[in-house]
């Protein structure tokens, strides 16, 4: 990289709005994620952070708007082809806020599942990838494991390390803290970091106020679906500016992991 | 005083008893296969819940002979020794033949008829085919548990004749025409009758042997039977018998041969009991041989019921409309249907456009009917694997096949093991249906051997466990599956 460029974004979201049901979820949300950033997506249950991850992730054909990763850009109207698709998801890694790991697959075949059917490499090469992912989060001992075997924490970890087998640029991670004691925490705030350093753009929707402040870069918050507030964790989160700000750290403490 | 009126009374009753016995004979329920048909038993064109044929007249016969009224009892007709030992009617006649092991087993009546086993063929092997000596290795057909049937099996042994047995005696002749089978031995009451009916056969001058109908009773019901001889020996005197056989167009002269034969002997004791050849281990390799077509017919059809049904179940789930509907409309049709009027269907309703070997259509049969209940075991297994699962999968780039193939279908058989296990236990015992395309498996068989020997007590129980013996081993191993998916 060559700091003179402009930095390009790993994913660049204009105007997007979201329709369910008739009823509009998301509406006129912009905002960047750059390369080596962590990104809090903010707000209370049912403020549409998910509905924001799953735009992105083109598990939802996408109102109004444009969602670009590099090269590839969804548009309005329904999900574009499937090698398109395939392109986009090359890039585009998420991690579930219940893991939705593959129950009849040990931990090692959940890793290497994608590089095998969608690289198309070796097992060989996969499982050798895979064992190198897993130990640096951790987890390289619970390879041969199945996933109703492992603690919550343990889950979370390969479910990254399953979404992380594809080396994407940007990691979508839907409410990661919302089963995790407060060492697991700043665990997962270090593994961020880490990824974070390989120039990964990280978007974690949440509503853990204390998370955010200790990790993110920059905090996105979002009131009914509209994006109100963005801007360093500690300038947002310190002196908030609108009052969906202000409920999200009045919840503080008191919110429940649900989302939408 | 007072005694003497309760034995007036006494008397008074068992007098009145007396005569309403007298007055009110028990009519003579007697057992016959309306199915069979005429000349035999025919349901009657005039009167469709009557019956007529020359054993309708001759049971008629013989309960005037006995001073009661006769009342027909339709059974099926491989059943009529079984039932009439039963108790569910008195005399079992319906073209019922005499054997050895019949009159071990039963009172049975002299005979009242003498006909000719002969041998149909199709035209074109009028010269090569005269003789069941002729056939060996030619599929010869008859209906099963007959003497014909018998004399074939001997053929078997002797020179590699195929037997094919049927359960009635209309398809015989038209496989015969179609070229399912080379030749069918049976009656040549049955045979000219064919012949006259639907034709495209010669029937061969030559008798392969010669067999009689006579009536069966209970076993224990000799003092009936000798009456029931003295009627009929009457009834060939004084010409009722042959008037009947005239009228029904069946009257030869060997028959009033036989006639004089059988007034002249003296009214014989009953043939001598044939040895109700005795032991389960003679019969035990013909049942292992049925129950390995028993097993190889389930194998097969349940492989084609799972293929199918995968196939129908995908299709249901992500196929476009047009074809939910067409399979939809498969699966109602199969499974609201009798397995065994598909069966009937595709082995002979369709002979005129595909001629299947019946073990193939057997499979064919059962695979296609049991595909529609997998195909919704298969449905509800996939629609039951989470949407987060398919999601997950598509986030990490797998195409909709791919996640089909390497998480929903993997996930959905587990969820499937068990309602599988339980169709094929199922479809095992449902494979008993295809005797009636004449495919000889382990339940006709059993029902060979409980007719040779006369109980249904060891055959029966020797067929209960060999269907255990592929059944239990099998709910054993998916449970074992099972147990292991769930630790996993």
């Amino acid at each position: 990289m060559n700091d003179t460029l402009p930095v390009l974004p790993v994913v660049a979201v204009r105007e997007l709005q979201m329709m369910r049901g008739g009823r509009t979820v998301i509406r006129r949300v912009s905002f960047d994620v750059l390369p080596g950033e962590i990104c809090a997506l903010m707000g209370v249950s049912g403020a549409g952070k998910s509905t924001v991850l799953r735009a992105i992730a083109a598990l939802e054909p996408i109102g109004a708007g444009t969602v670009q990763v590099r090269d590839v850009e969804l548009r309005a109207g329904s999900l574009p082809p499937e090698s398109q698709l395939r392109a986009l998801r090359g890039k585009v890694g998420m991690v579930f806020q219940a893991h939705s790991l593959f129950e009849h697959l040990s931990v090692l075949e959940n890793v290497t599942l994608a590089p095998i059917h969608t690289l198309g490499w070796t097992a060989a090469r996969a499982n050798e990838v895979a064992a190198e992912l897993l130990a640096s989060l951790g987890v390289g001992a619970r390879a041969a494991a199945y996933p109703r075997q492992l603690s919550g924490g343990e889950a979370q970890r390969v479910a990254v390390a399953r979404a992380l087998a594809l080396d994407p640029l940007l990691l979508l991670m839907d409410e990661p803290t919302s089963a995790l004691d407060p060492a697991r925490r700043t665990s997962l705030g270090e593994t961020l970091r880490a990824l974070a350093r390989q120039r990964r753009g990280l978007l974690v929707a949440t509503h853990d106020v204390d998370f955010a402040r200790a990790h993110a870069d920059r905090v996105l918050v979002l009131a009914d679906g509209e994006l109100v507030e963005q801007g360093s964790a500690d300038a947002v989160l310190s002196r908030p500016a609108h009052p969906g700000t202000r409920a999200l750290l009045q919840g503080e403490g008191s919110a429940s992991d649900a989302s939408t | 005083m007072n005694l003497a009126r309760a034995a007036g009374v006494l008397l008074v009753v068992a007098a009145s008893s007396a005569v309403s016995a007298q007055t009110a004979r028990p009519p003579l329920r007697w057992g016959g296969d309306a199915e069979g048909g005429a000349p035999f038993v025919e349901a009657d064109p005039a009167n469709p819940a009557g019956v007529r044929g020359f054993d309708v007249e001759i049971a008629g016969m013989i309960a005037r002979g006995l001073g009661r009224e006769p009342r027909f009892v339709q059974v099926a007709w491989a059943s009529i020794e079984a039932s009439v030992e039963r108790g569910d009617f008195e005399l079992g006649m319906s073209g019922v033949e005499d054997r050895p092991e019949l009159r071990a087993r039963h009172a049975v009546t002299i005979p009242y008829f003498e006909f000719r086993e002969v041998l149909a063929v199709r035209p074109a092997d009028k010269a090569r085919f005269r003789r069941v000596e002729d056939l060996a290795g030619h599929r010869v057909a008859a209906l099963g548990g007959t003497t014909a049937y018998q004399i074939l099996l001997d053929a078997q042994k002797n020179i590699g004749v195929i037997p094919i047995s049927y359960d009635d005696d209309v398809h015989p002749y038209s496989d015969l025409v179609a070229g399912r089978v080379d030749a069918v031995l049976l009656d040549n009451i049955i045979a000219e009758r064919s012949l006259k009916r639907s034709g495209g056969f010669v029937i061969q001058p030559l008798p392969t042997a010669t067999g009689h109908y006579v009536a069966v009773l209970a076993h224990a019901n000799g003092a009936l039977r000798d009456s029931v001889d003295g009627i009929l020996r009457d009834r060939m005197r004084d010409g009722s018998l042959e008037k009947t056989f005239r009228a029904w167009g069946v009257w030869t002269p060997d028959q009033a041969q036989y006639f004089q034969r059988a007034l002249a002997d003296a009214p014989k004791a009953s043939a001598p009991a044939a040895p109700a050849s005795g032991t389960a281990l003679v019969y035990l390799p013909a049942l292992l041989r049925a129950a390995l077509v028993t097993l190889t017919l389930s194998c097969l059809a349940m492989a084609l019921a799972v293929i199918a049904g995968i196939a129908i179940a995908a299709g249901r789930v992500y196929g476009p409309p047009i074809l939910r509907v067409l399979l939809t409309a498969y699966v109602e049709v199969m499974r609201g249907t009798p397995v065994l009027l598909q069966l009937f269907v595709i082995y002979y309703g369709l002979s005129g456009v595909i001629r299947l070997p019946a073990f193939a259509a057997a499979v064919l049969g059962l695979g296609l009917n049991y595909a529609a209940y997998e195909s919704e075991i298969y449905r509800a297994a996939l629609e039951a694997i989470p949407r987060s699962q398919l999601e997950a999968a598509r986030t990490l780039g797998l195409s909709e096949m791919q996640i089909l193939r390497l998480v929903r279908g993997p996930q959905a058989l587990r969820l499937a093991l068990a309602p599988m296990t339980n169709d094929f236990v199922a479809l095992l015992k449902d494979s008993s249906l295809v005797s009636v395309i004449t495919v000889v498996e382990l339940t006709k068989e059993t029902a060979i051997y409980a007719t040779n020997v006369g109980s249904w007590v060891v055959p029966g129980m020797l067929c209960a466990l060999l269907y255990l013996a592929f059944s239990l081993p099998l709910s054993r191993a998916a449970r074992r599956l099972e147990r292991r998916w769930s630790t996993a």
